[in-house]
């Protein structure tokens, strides 16, 4: 690399100048009347990390995809050093010159083509398309050697598709190594990552900056900011509002800075819990891997408390949802709800029964993305209030709807607007809102936030307790520690298919639960699928 | 029944399997490209009417054998372009494009043949490809009658689809094909046109769909009539899902089918008298289907099929 040895005086944060790898000047762009990004002014040197904090919405997406080609800004320069590390302009609009620059995307949405190999996916494009062979070996040699450079380990000999998501995000950091990029941009890259990978990639970036990479990642997320990168700039509304080192930045001051108000910490309540409301006896769910399978599980759940159930996903966190959510039927056990004893397990049931489903995946399971806000609200019910005679009741559908809206904030158009024009936040509320109403005495809540950003977080949070102050038992399936430990009466652990007891979440801390995660893992350790990381989460952090 | 089975050991026999399969190979040759490029060509059938008659009319016209063979894939090129700018440019529905391109090109072929020969009572003949005498490899034992005595276009069918299964597995434009079909904006991400990679493929795929057509009035029939395609499009479009979308498994398919067909030809001549003639005429079909419920279950197709790529969009 020949920018290491500039760099070496500039690293441990002093301030000594380092080489600039690209500037961004006055960028503005404009969607109809929505201003995303407006004036924004960026500079990113080589060997160190920059954060791009902001909300969803902030404009941060918009601002990455100018920069890599496939938007034209309506106004504004962006630079890029060249070879000699002189400044030259990036000319708007052309991915192929984005590259040619030495500029490597990762998208938050993989571009990855699952059918094929990892070797494949890399390649592709790298050679002149009109060569009668691939040279194959060669490029494989040459993985091989970035792969120790970069500390990251994957096989590129199968298809994208088989691989775990950390790994595919591993081939599209290789993806740009392999064409020798300079600056590297990180769109959300943790979105999709347990704790564990984020971990990884983070060392990853680490060694690449370190040998001379310019590299920007995009978050919401305050915590993998503080623990990730070097400086932050942070964007509302189209606008950067801030930049600050990292090492001095305060978390809350951040936080403000991003929602533009102080976002007030949630506060739980102690609160004696109530009469049991769902009990599991041994209860086991077949499934044809870890993911959709629950090994004998016992767990109580009272009223007015929430128990958390943390892991690491694909652990059968999704055979218990499915469980509860009545699309998976158990092999064994009993299920009781509220005293009585669970004979059949279908949705229609569920519903009957006044559990308030919060499902993992909000456009796959959550909502139909075609349908309006008002036919999502009220879905669950086309049965019961609003039909008459078999034919829907269309002006109560939109006054729940209204209502709705109101009452969670929800922004949109209105109640006739196809849901998946929302944002992830909203369309969560939405989801959230149906889940709650009629005071469901059980609420499955499974990653009820994962993706959103601060101030979404924050108010699914405090309907949640709401729900759990008017006497709801609540039961949340989690990835995210702080959100467990937020939230949680008590805790269990989800490891390889078994459901750990649920202990009071004072008696844990943050060390104890991630032995618990990796514990049990180890004691089955096969080296598969997620080997890997957790022999990372065993390290300590 | 023993005698009908006997016959499928003949050499005459799989060499009429062969000549009957010719039409498909290309056909099949350029539905997998498409496909793979992720464009479904449900022009074929009339592309490859379109290719069936301009070939003829070039050497009806005194283009020579070979003038017509080019003509045809020009047509066919023309009629690609025009359904990929609809499907690939416009990113209109592949398949309300394609039966528009089929029915255009089905009935501007027969419109242009009245045109051409407004008095023609019966469809005026051409000399049309001899069966090749290839020095050595022509007088081969078995090998020889199956594959050298063929006409020329039948071993170009053949040439074509080994060379397109060359092109997706080893080159860096097929591998661009593949992938273009399984996830645009991967390509798009790698700096490369994806409309003009797409573009490209159904372009020449529609060519190779056309020398399909061709083969049928320059090697076949010797003479151009109406409804000679006669589904052979749509055989092809499924032979692709038959095939799993992979070269080598569609020549074989192809293969098959004109096997059947000659077997049937052969049965309904061994027991014309007792089962009506059209029972047979279903044979090849009926035994397509029920090699496509065994062959294709476990296929996938091309992830990004008839899906419309377009810029900016997530």
């Amino acid at each position: 690399m020949a920018g290491t040895a500039a760099i070496d005086g500039a690293v441990d944060g002093t301030r000594a100048p380092r080489p600039v790898a690209l500037e961004l000047r006055g960028i503005t762009k404009r969607f109809g009347p929505l201003l995303a990004n407006d004036g924004i002014d960026l500079t990113l040197h080589r060997g160190e990390i920059l954060a791009i904090l902001g909300e969803n919405g902030a404009g941060k997406t918009t601002l990455m995809n100018i920069l890599f080609g496939h938007y034209t800004a309506d106004a504004g320069t962006v630079r890029v050093a060249d070879a000699a590390g002189r400044l030259v302009p990036l000319p708007a609009g052309r991915p192929r010159a984005a590259l040619a620059a030495g500029i490597g995307m990762v998208h938050q949405h993989f571009t990855l083509a699952e059918a094929l190999t990892g070797l494949d996916n890399i390649t592709l494009g790298t050679e002149p398309l009109w060569r009668l062979r691939r040279r194959i070996a060669e490029a494989r040699d040459r993985l091989a050697a970035l792969m120790a450079r970069a500390g990251l380990t994957v096989d590129l000999a199968v298809p994208v598709g088989t691989l775990t998501v950390g790994e595919r995000q591993r081939v599209e950091i290789l993806k740009a190594l392999y064409r020798d990029a300079q600056v590297l941009i990180l769109d959300e890259p943790t979105a999709v990552l347990t704790p564990a990978e984020s971990e990884g990639l983070f060392s990853v970036l680490r060694a690449l900056a370190a040998q001379g990479l310019a590299i920007a990642f995009i978050s919401h997320k305050l915590g993998e900011v503080a623990a990730g990168s070097d400086r932050v700039a942070v964007l509302r509304a189209g606008r950067k509002v801030a930049e600050r080192a990292t090492a001095g930045a305060d978390r809350a001051d951040l936080a403000a800075l991003m929602v533009g108000r102080a976002v007030a910490p949630v506060r739980r309540t102690a609160r004696p819990p109530g009469p049991e409301v769902l009990a599991l006896e041994g209860v086991a769910v077949a499934g044809p891997d870890l993911r959709s399978r629950l090994d004998r599980a016992d767990l109580v759940v009272r009223a007015g408390e929430i128990v958390g159930v943390a892991g690491v996903a694909g652990n059968g966190q999704a055979a218990l949802a499915r469980l509860l959510f009545g699309l998976a039927r158990p092999r064994a056990g009993t299920v009781r709800l509220q005293g009585r004893v669970v004979t059949r397990f279908d949705p229609t049931e569920a519903i009957r029964a006044g559990i308030g489903r919060i499902p993992e995946d909000r456009h796959r399971e959550g909502a139909v993305g075609a349908m309006s806000v008002a036919e999502n609200v009220a879905i669950e019910e086309i049965r019961g209030p609003f039909q008459r005679l078999g034919f829907l009741r269309r002006r109560a559908m939109a006054a729940r709807a209204r209502g709705a809206i109101e009452a969670y904030g929800i922004r949109c158009p209105g109640p006739d607007a196809p849901i998946r024009l929302l944002s992830g936040g909203n369309m969560q509320k939405v989801i959230i809102a149906r889940a709650l109403d009629g005071a469901p005495a059980l609420i499955v809540a499974a990653q009820p936030t994962r993706g959103l950003d601060v101030g979404a977080v924050a108010e699914i949070h405090r309907r949640l307790l709401e729900a759990r102050g008017r006497g709801a038992g609540i039961v949340l399936i989690s990835e995210d520690l702080d959100e467990v430990f937020a939230l949680s009466d008590r805790i269990a652990v989800m490891a390889r298919a078994r459901l750990s007891a649920a202990l009071p979440a004072e008696t844990l801390d943050r060390t104890r639960l991630g032995l618990m995660m990796a514990g049990q893992a180890a004691e089955h350790g096969e080296a598969q699928e997620r080997g890997q990381d957790h022999a990372r989460a065993r390290q300590p952090a | 029944m023993q005698a009908s089975l006997d016959l499928l050991m003949t050499v005459a026999f799989w060499a009429a399997a062969l000549r009957i399969a010719t039409p498909l190979i290309f056909g099949v040759a350029g539905a997998v490209l498409c496909e793979r490029a992720g464009v479904l060509n449900l022009g074929i059938e009339g592309i490859m009417t379109a290719g069936a008659m301009t070939g003829w009319l070039a050497v009806h016209l005194g283009a020579g054998l070979w003038g017509g063979v080019l003509v045809a894939a020009l047509t066919g090129a023309g009629l690609g372009l025009l359904l990929a700018v609809l499907t690939v440019k416009l990113g209109l529905s592949q398949h309300v494009s394609g039966l528009a391109v089929t029915l255009l090109a089905t009935s501007a072929s027969y419109f242009g043949y009245r045109l051409a020969l407004p008095a023609a009572a019966s469809p005026p003949r051409i000399e049309p490809f001899r069966p090749l005498d290839l020095p050595v490899l022509s007088d081969l034992p078995v090998i020889g009658p199956i594959l050298f005595q063929q006409t020329a276009l039948t071993l170009l069918a053949i040439a074509a689809i080994l060379a397109l299964g060359l092109f997706l597995g080893r080159t860096p434009l097929g591998l661009a094909v593949r992938a273009v079909g399984e996830n645009p904006a991967a390509v798009e991400a790698q700096g490369i046109d994806v409309h003009a990679l797409r573009l490209g493929a159904v372009v020449a795929g529609s060519a190779l769909m056309a020398l399909g057509g061709a083969f049928l009035t320059l090697s076949a029939f010797n003479a151009f009539f109406f409804e000679m395609v006669a589904g052979r499009g749509w055989i092809c479009i499924a032979l692709t899902v038959f095939a799993g979308w992979r070269p080598m498994k569609a020549l074989l398919g192809a293969v098959l089918f004109g096997a059947f067909d000659a077997f049937q030809v052969r049965l309904q001549q061994a027991l014309g008298g007792l089962v009506p003639g059209q029972v047979f005429l279903m044979l090849p079909y009926l035994l397509s289907i029920a090699a496509l419920l065994v062959g294709a279950r476990h296929a996938s197709a091309p992830k990004a099929l008839m899906r419309p790529y377009i810029r900016g969009e997530r």
